[in-house]
């Protein structure tokens, strides 16, 4: 075990990765000598060399077009899109070509070794390009996984089983939560399952959902909701897509009661996703609306990012709007 | 670290000069003329008569196949169909250079790699009818071929989208170790997509063993090449890149041959990607959902036809002695029955199990998948004469 921040996590989980298994190629903008923008791929390149982990030229449509081949081919990419914001000139690479290839060749090809690693998300002053959200959109892509941590351990288990997952996955980091995200994460080779949600804390009143950065976030207006005699049950849902139903309409059931929480703007939002499937699933144990507290319907702003953000105040506010239904 | 100087290579001038396109003039390899006479015999390539042979009977074959197919999508019987007429020469020659061990990656006008591959017409029918025997199960239009044991890498409607997909497919080839590299075909058109400054860049930089094939027939469904591109075609574009680069007749088989056996070797040796242009002319309409007359003159294509490569080849044969009408004449009669008997089987073979609709999504259907096949398979159940295809046989 040792105190890690969320940076390192993922930097030790690559190391794991690439000793583990010589298939594993890490490349992207920066990543090779440089070892990143954010530092992720430090010591990689000296480490694996110069052919398995490399810089690529500016152009992220190559970026996700190459690793498919090479995925394709049977090695194991793990491709980085410097900013998720920046991902959107692969899209067409991505939900055409990545996540179809297995279902349109019958199953005798598959892009399943691929992993992407972006970092995603505001509070870092990013302005409308270093700050989005983007999971929603891939959300709507059959064929792809979405996982998204909040803490080092999280990351280095959730990433290790991203790349070694056979089908390909969008691994998105909190970059607020790089070098201010900072615990245990244990030395062994570790997977955390993907699908699968994680209780954070349990509660009876309310059900609280977010994940990535946004769940300390929820966790905080717990913290103030416990105050005025609330008892919230926190869940990370870890998993974008396939999601975790179970666990979630369990929660709801018992609390009957659920508040979702994500940065990304509201419509459209994976939260829409959710509640609507809860709304089925637990029809008759909702006792209230269920509550969204989400980014506003704007490009990501600069100056009013505080007051674009669904912070802990807004979900507090949410939370007893939503006990006094 | 050593310093840099990315100025190095730049000579400086003291004259205000524009450069035009057209100061570097890329010739067209042409062995073979339209006589089939060799232009050069020192540069023709060695063929031995079974591979000249395969080559003959496989341009051919691919034929025969287009005009019946097109036919049986005039009838209704299959959904689509997209033929290579007047590109045999550009499809065959360059996949009859390669080793079988070199991945294919192509387009949706490369059956004749495919064919030469040794693609059986069962199973070209059985993908054209989406049928459970289809290795694609039934899934993408007609034309989108793809068979593993072939190496021949699953075609996708996305224009383009195989080019850095080839450099990425060459790049692990290489790591691997086995002395294998990537074709990569594509139209003129699809040149024009960002996909194509990409892969071609990133193979350039990268140093992926992949050769780029582009069939520059000159049309994009309707648009000429006036309103494609400026430069001088697409090998222009490959010296940018810092690619070695060759222009050949598209419908010459021993230009195209050559061209195609260089580039391999070249790219093995020093891992680099090289790209070959081939000028040749899309006699077909572009698909079956296309009507050519629209937008060019039958003497435009009639001029094209003067330069048909499958009659080129058969004289070449011809001066070689290895020409035999009467083989040739049976051999496209065996094949016509044989298509025509393979039309008949495929279409009588049923879809897949309706289960199949969310098998290969992932590797396993997750929750949301399952759930939705259990309501599909009800729903089908209550209004079974509705799905014919699959009420019947829904396990």
């Amino acid at each position: 075990m040792a105190q890690m921040n969320l940076l390192q996590a993922i930097n030790n989980a690559l190391i794991t990765a690439m000793t583990d298994d010589e298939k594993v190629m890490v490349f992207g903008e920066d990543v090779g000598h440089f070892g990143g923008v954010f530092r992720a791929t430090s010591n990689l390149q000296e480490k694996f060399g110069k052919g398995r982990c490399f810089n690529t030229p500016l152009t992220e449509q190559g970026i996700i077009g190459f690793a498919n081949g090479l995925a394709s081919q049977g090695s194991v990419p793990v491709a980085e899109i410097q900013f998720s914001d920046y991902i959107f000139p692969a899209f067409d690479q991505i939900v055409n070509e990545t996540a179809k290839w297995r279902y349109r060749s019958g199953g005798q090809f598959t892009c399943g070794t691929l992993t992407i690693r972006t970092p995603y998300g505001g509070g870092i002053a990013g302005g409308l390009y270093h700050s989005q959200s983007p999971e929603a959109f891939f959300a709507h892509i059959p064929g792809m996984k979405v996982v998204i941590p909040r803490n080092p351990r999280q990351a280095k288990g959730l990433l290790l089983a991203s790349i070694r997952d056979d089908n390909p996955v969008l691994f998105m980091e909190p970059k607020k939560l790089y070098r201010a995200s900072v615990g245990d994460v244990p030395d062994t080779d570790y997977e955390l399952p993907l699908g699968k949600a994680d209780m954070v804390k349990e509660g009876t009143d309310i059900t609280l959902l977010a994940w990535g950065a946004q769940v300390e976030i929820i966790e905080k207006a717990a913290a103030m909701a416990q105050e005025i005699g609330v008892s919230c049950e926190v869940i990370d849902l870890q998993s974008i897509l396939p999601w975790d139903v179970e666990t979630i309409c369990g929660s709801v059931c018992k609390t009957g009661r659920l508040l979702i929480n994500h940065e990304a703007p509201l419509t459209g939002g994976f939260a829409s996703e959710i509640a609507a499937t809860v709304q089925e699933r637990c029809f008759l144990y909702l006792e209230s609306p269920i509550a969204r507290v989400c980014g506003l319907d704007t490009p990501f702003p600069l100056a009013h990012e505080k007051e674009y953000m669904p912070d802990h105040l807004k979900t507090f506010e949410a939370i007893k709007r939503t006990m006094d239904y | 670290m050593q310093d840099r100087n990315h100025l190095s290579d730049v000579q400086p001038t003291n004259s205000v000069c524009l450069i035009e396109n057209g100061l570097i003039e890329i010739p067209m390899l042409q062995l073979l003329d339209e006589n089939g006479h060799e232009t050069n015999k020192e540069q023709s390539p060695e063929i031995d008569e079974a591979t000249a042979k395969r080559i003959a009977a496989t341009m051919q074959y691919i034929r025969l196949l287009d005009e019946r197919m097109v036919g049986a999508q005039r009838q209704g019987r299959i959904s689509f169909y997209l033929a290579c007429t007047g590109e045999e020469a550009s499809t065959v020659a360059s996949a009859a250079a390669l080793s079988s061990d070199d991945m294919i990656m192509s387009q949706y006008r490369e059956q004749g790699a495919l064919a030469y591959r040794g693609y059986t017409t069962e199973q070209f029918m059985n993908q054209m009818f989406s049928n459970e025997l289809d290795p694609n199960k039934g899934r993408q239009m007609p034309i989108h071929y793809g068979d593993k044991t072939l190496n021949f890498m699953t075609i996708s409607s996305p224009l383009g989208t195989q080019i850095p997909q080839a450099a990425g497919y060459a790049y692990g080839q290489k790591m691997s170790g086995k002395p294998a590299l990537t074709i990569c075909y594509f139209g003129e058109g699809a040149a024009s997509e960002g996909d194509f400054h990409a892969g071609v860049n990133m193979a350039a930089v990268l140093n992926c063993p992949v050769i780029f094939f582009c069939r520059n027939n000159g049309y994009a469904i309707s648009t000429p090449v006036e309103e494609q591109f400026k430069g001088d075609g697409i090998a222009s574009r490959g010296i940018g890149y810092g690619v070695k680069t060759i222009r050949v007749d598209g419908n010459d088989v021993l230009a195209v041959f050559a061209a195609t056996k260089k580039a391999r070797e070249v790219a093995l040796a020093h891992n680099c990607p090289v790209l070959i242009e081939a000028m040749t002319y899309r006699l077909a309409a572009h698909s079956t959902s296309d009507d050519p007359s629209g937008y060019r003159s039958k003497s435009e294509e009639e001029k094209w036809h003067a330069k048909d490569p499958v009659e080129r080849f058969n004289k070449w044969l011809d001066g070689k002695g290895w020409f035999d009408k009467k083989a040739t004449d049976a051999y496209l009669e065996k094949s016509r029955a044989e298509i025509l008997a393979a039309v008949k089987k495929a279409e009588k073979v049923p879809v897949a199990y309706i289960d199949d609709i969310v098998e290969d999504v992932y590797d396993t259907p997750p929750w949301h998948l399952k759930k939705q096949l259990v309501e599909l398979k009800a729903h089908i159940a209550k209004y079974p004469e509705h799905y014919p295809k699959t009420s019947g046989r829904v396990k």
